[in-house]
């Protein structure tokens, strides 16, 4: 059975409609998929998930959450669903044990029944238990925030941007944990703008301006990448930049950490690369074959 | 200024009550220069950013901007510099023009000036056409862009951006950095912070501040040697997981 369906679901906001965040999206995530909803701010992902997590109509459209339907059955779904919404969202002015306390008693359930569930997690915040929520630092808030929305053993998770503006060491931490969660057999959708974690996920959907641009695994989308790929780099980075962009064979060129990435219209481009290379000798420039990822294919789908 | 180096810091402190959140820090940073400023949450970089803007008088140690003394002097750096950050930067219930005039005015611009500058910026970022437009209802990626160009519509030497493209689409994202490359190419330097390890390196030189000091600072490749790492994030990684604090 899907975790999720979501079928043509339209949402505008404005008098006369005039935004449109999600604009005719439909998929399926699989029960205990970690499903992945990447893209920038503004391209409607926070819209989709209080849509699922039925906090939020939809102009048109249909989905279903564990099998209920967001419309009719939202009662059902908000006792089976966690959800950590992307701003942080609990009372700061309680401490973090009557924080969770709190939480476990709004779902009828009690920190012993699942603690399970969180332990892993919250062994971390435990030290600081006595803490108010507002006092703690950004990891340990969203690692709170996580235990809060996991505390009622929930069979789906909603994550909205839980790793946005957190340090990478941070990020990493995150990611460890929802392979933890997997293993108990949650369903996690977890949106975020970071490229680089697509591929922690099963399966992930790319989106821009309210559109799915592919939905994959995140292999099955870095191999759909068709045309050639190299990286290049010289003494003149933005001379370099400039200069490809004004050649014929070059479908689009862009700073990629140390190097430039230099697509190519197709395979008759690379004899004409390395001569171009190999012209620009005394600027140091060099050439080497590159494997695109997630972030190559989201520029080459918001170009086509 | 009769050298190249534009920022200096030397030995600079700032306590709050008994936590040192910026523990004697010491750097140049060169004209023209991209200086990545990186390091975790809590490592102490917004403090040190803030010093260095004449916003927050240091404890200890000396520092210079654009030649002017952060103690005695930060009201003038505050005219020399331009400040971008992720969170506020333009005035949403203004037109575009008019963010780029307020702009012009609030550091003593000529009108004549002001009307030049704007539209050699519209037409730079191609928004002739949303000149008159809320900067409410422009995309992100638009906002950001036209962010960084009026943090140095007065043309200011050098500018701090703090995370600029947190959020941006990847296209926007290079886009971005472009402008950050031409302006740095024509002179101005830039002091970055990012959460993006790929823009590390692009950066000319990068600095990763660790529980408030300064661990490691040097050009993207001789980083990478010195930690025998394949990538930033592999040094950052390194170095960040030493931090015993965090914000």
């Amino acid at each position: 059975m899907n975790s999720i369906e979501v079928n043509n679901i339209i949402k505008t906001y404005g008098k006369k409609k005039e935004v449109t965040a999600l604009n005719d999206i439909s998929f399926n995530v699989e029960q205990g998929e970690l499903f992945g909803i990447i893209g920038p701010d503004g391209a409607g992902k926070t819209s989709l998930f209080r849509i699922l997590t039925t906090l939020l109509l939809a102009d048109s459209g249909k989905a279903s959450v564990d099998g209920f339907d967001i419309v009719k059955d939202y009662k059902a779904i908000r006792k089976r669903v966690g959800y950590m919404p992307g701003r942080f969202s609990l009372y700061q002015d309680l401490s973090v044990e009557e924080n969770l306390n709190f939480f476990a008693t709004i779902f009828n359930t009690s920190i012993e029944e699942n603690y399970g569930l969180i332990k892993d997690i919250y062994v971390q915040i435990e030290p600081f238990k006595k803490r108010k929520a507002g006092k703690l630092s950004g990891g340990m808030k969203q690692k709170l925030a996580l235990c809060c929305a996991l505390i009622h053993r929930p069979s789906i998770l909603f994550l909205d941007e839980p790793t946005t503006g957190v340090d990478a060491v941070s990020r990493k931490e995150f990611w460890e944990m929802l392979k933890g969660l997997r293993k108990e057999g949650i369903t996690i959708l977890v949106s975020t703008p970071y490229m680089d974690e697509a591929g922690l996920c099963d399966r992930v959907a790319l989106v821009q301006n309210g559109k799915f641009l592919s939905i994959n695994t995140p292999g099955g989308i870095v191999n759909s990448f068709s045309k050639p790929l190299v990286a290049v780099k010289s003494t003149r980075m933005l001379h370099l930049l400039n200069e490809l962009e004004k050649q014929d064979f070059v479908d689009n060129v862009y700073p990629f950490g140390e190097y430039h990435h230099v697509v190519m219209k197709d395979r008759s481009g690379e004899p004409l690369l390395q001569q171009f290379i190999k012209d620009r000798g005394n600027e140091k420039a060099v050439l080497q074959e590159a494997k695109p990822d997630i972030e190559d294919c989201f520029i080459a789908l918001m170009k086509s | 200024m009769i050298n190249n180096i534009v920022i200096t810091a030397n030995k600079l402190t700032k306590r709050f009550g008994d936590f040192t959140a910026v523990d004697h820090i010491s750097f140049d940073v060169n004209k023209g220069e991209i200086f990545g400023f990186l390091g975790a949450n809590g490592a102490g970089k917004t403090t040190a950013m803030r010093m260095l803007c004449g916003l927050l008088f240091p404890s200890s140690g000396e520092a210079t901007v654009a030649g002017y003394d952060v103690y005695k002097e930060n009201e003038k750096i505050k005219k020399s510099i331009g400040y971008m950050s992720q969170k506020f930067s333009l005035y949403e219930d203004l037109t575009v023009k008019e963010n780029m005039e307020f702009y012009g005015g609030i550091y003593h611009m000529s009108d004549k000036y002001i009307k030049e500058k704007t539209a050699s910026i519209l037409d730079q970022l191609h928004l002739q056409k949303e000149a008159k437009v809320l900067v409410r209802s422009l995309p992100l990626g638009w906002k950001q862009k036209l962010a960084f160009a009026v943090s140095i519509f007065h043309e200011p030497g050098i500018v701090f951006l703090d995370e600029p493209t947190g959020g941006v689409d990847p296209v926007t994202r290079r886009e971005f950095w472009k402008m950050i490359y031409q302006a740095s190419d024509t002179g101005t330097t830039i002091f970055v912070t990012t959460h993006y390890m790929d823009e590390a390196e692009y950066c000319s030189r990068v600095s990763i501040m660790v529980d408030g000091r300064i661990d490691a600072l040097d050009t993207p490749a001789n980083l990478k040697q010195t930690y025998n790492a394949s990538s930033m994030d592999e040094v950052f990684l390194q170095l960040a997981r030493k931090a015993k604090r965090s914000d």
